[in-house]
């Protein structure tokens, strides 16, 4: 319907949700009642059972499912024909897309074919109360400017939402959707790509970085490949990511899939730990939304205290151990 | 093979200035510099180009003064180098931008012949949007590929390793095709002196809309579906807690308390 808000769901392979979609329930809820329509999702995947139902419990009121063999793994041709045809159906006023590396995959695609406008990697999201437009806050140059953007004559209006900014509405069993099953396939002569291969990190060297929870990263201070033992341990006790900044992974200590910052990922967790880390403009771009910040730095003149709520100043090789040491004592 | 680059010049500095009317970011006067996303693009083709032959043209679109970087571009080892550019153009969102940007290598093909490949970087550094090259793709339609850390080429067909959120993919894609570069593991290459003679002499062709003929409803500020309501400069964070004890398995024993008793861990 015109004045409904609908949240892409991403799923993975096994068909269960990825938080990047169920966390944009909770600002979509609000912004759906604020401009008056349903707070609905869509799912795109294969025995997608399971992301059905978490999107039912995280608030979505409407459902619409498309499930196929050839939705089990990402490609841009079936998700772009499948999302498309969906939205063009049922035009809703806003869509809201994760800003994971699919999602900024296929949102330009989408909108382009439907000549409307994009926003990207948006941070914050409010409804114009005049004009019931949303208004699309992102950040741009590396962070040292916010822009509001509006998409004041096209509809719907799309958006991309960096993971992580916003936190899932806790699950409630009892929440009902309305599920509706879309019968949209892809041919397969329409998928213009053919994967080869793909290739996980090996087991606990997953590197979600956009929608971990608690990130762990390591800089030029931590001062080799084998002292970073010392940031995965930490990582370890708390259940969190390894990040990583440009110099480490320049000094070839880990490798660029962990590199937080402008020339690799934009994270927003809820705990970001930095050891070892200056605190480049470059780097600060890719981690400023973090709730809380944590340096660890031996430099008290350090750029990266300029942005930590808790600077710690000392030699990383001993703090951070010792900060694991007190940390599994605190969770025994 | 022959692969057209898409390349924009971006501000260097973190020294940002406002159009207080247009509320968008004034260039002149500031630093610039080829987009760091779009020389890892430069320089795939370029391995390309030094592995089975071919060109590399590069395309930008922006003032006059980007020919200084279509220049740099030149210099190591592009073959030709367009600028599209004229006011009309102007104040054009994604969607703008890539309808030109679109069309424009339309044209270069007209003057160039056929591109098996468009290399775009994955964004440029200033606006951050990442959507410029799947939007081109999608105007030509094109297949694409975003995120390559690597591209190997073949008959009619490119094999891309592409960064997704938890590795890699490894993805065929039959040509034409679009790809998007990422952060690969190296630089773009120097200068030689004799690139930068030859570069020095290049001539680059600007085109127009005279050129391009596009219906100037879609172009600017006029053909832009999103527009800049407003711009600030985000808030500075308060100064936080500087924890420095007289030793560092204090300081350790003093964060994790102040952390747990904050409910952070």
């Amino acid at each position: 319907m015109k004045n409904d808000l609908l949240v892409f769901i991403e799923t993975n392979p096994d068909g269960t949700a990825k938080n990047a979609g169920l966390e944009l329930l909770n600002p979509g809820s609000e912004l759906a009642r604020d401009q008056e329509g349903a707070l609905c999702a869509f799912i795109i995947g294969c025995s997608v059972a399971p992301a059905v139902k978490s999107a039912a419990e995280h608030g979505a009121k409407i459902i619409y499912v498309i499930d196929g063999p050839e939705y089990k793994q990402y490609t841009t041709d079936a998700y772009v024909n499948a999302a498309y045809a969906l939205i063009e159906e049922i035009m809703p006023a806003t869509v809201l897309i994760g800003a994971t590396a699919n999602g900024r995959d296929m949102a330009p695609r989408i909108s382009c074919r439907l000549e409307t406008g994009l926003t990207a990697d948006c941070t914050s999201l409010a409804i114009d109360p005049d004009t019931k437009k949303v208004i699309w806050t992102r950040p741009a140059f590396g962070g040292n400017l916010m822009a509001n953007i509006l998409c004041p004559d096209h509809l719907p209006q799309i958006g991309t939402v960096r993971p992580g900014v916003f936190k899932k509405l806790p699950a409630d069993e009892k929440n009902a959707a309305q599920v509706i099953p879309k019968d949209i396939h892809v041919a397969p002569e329409a998928i213009r790509t053919e994967v080869l291969e793909r290739i996980q990190e090996a087991a606990g060297e997953l590197v979600d970085l956009e929608g971990a929870e608690i990130i762990v990263s390591g800089g030029r201070g931590v001062g080799s490949a084998e002292n970073f033992s010392v940031i995965r341990e930490l990582a370890e006790v708390l259940g969190a990511t390894v990040g990583a900044s440009r110099a480490a992974v320049d000094a070839d200590w880990i490798s660029h899939s962990h590199q937080v910052g402008q020339t690799g990922k934009t994270v927003g967790p809820r705990l970001y730990i930095a050891c070892g880390i200056s605190g480049a403009i470059q780097h600060v771009a890719g981690m400023s939304s973090s709730k809380t910040i944590v340096a660890i730095n031996k430099d008290p003149e350090a750029p990266i205290f300029n942005v930590a709520d808790y600077g710690i100043v000392g030699d990383l090789n001993v703090i951070v151990p010792a900060l694991t040491e007190e940390i599994r004592k605190l969770k025994a | 093979m022959n692969i057209l680059v898409c390349a924009k010049q971006v501000p260097d500095t973190t020294e940002i200035r406002i159009d207080p009317v247009r509320h968008t970011l004034i260039r002149d006067g500031v630093p610039s510099i080829l987009n760091p996303f779009d020389s890892y693009a430069l320089e795939m083709a370029l391995r390309i180009k030094d592995a089975c032959k071919g060109k590399v043209v590069v395309l930008s679109m922006g003032p006059a003064q980007a020919k200084n970087m279509l220049m740099e571009c030149l210099s190591v080892g592009a073959d030709k180098a367009y600028l599209c550019s004229d006011r009309v153009f102007g104040g054009s969102d994604t969607l703008a931008t890539s309808f030109i940007l679109s069309n424009a290598a339309k044209t270069v093909e007209k003057l160039e012949g056929p591109f098996d490949l468009i290399l775009c970087g994955k964004q440029a550094i200033d606006g951050d949007t990442a959507q410029v090259g799947p939007e081109i793709a999608e105007h030509l339609d094109y297949p694409q590929v975003t995120y390559a850390v690597e591209i190997t080429a073949g008959e009619d067909s490119v094999v891309v390793k592409r960064e997704t959120d938890t590795g890699y993919e490894k993805i065929r894609v039959k040509t034409p095709c679009l790809v998007t570069a990422t952060k690969p593991s190296f630089d773009l290459r120097f200068p030689t002196l004799k690139g930068k003679l030859n570069a020095r002499k290049a001539e680059i062709p600007v085109l127009t809309n005279a050129e391009i003929n596009l219906d100037t409803n879609l172009t600017g500020l006029k053909g832009s579906p999103t527009k800049v309501k407003s711009t600030f400069t985000p808030p500075v964070k308060e100064g936080g807690t500087i924890i420095k004890e007289e030793s560092d398995q204090a300081s350790a024993a003093k964060a994790a308390r102040m952390l747990s008793e904050a409910h952070i861990i």
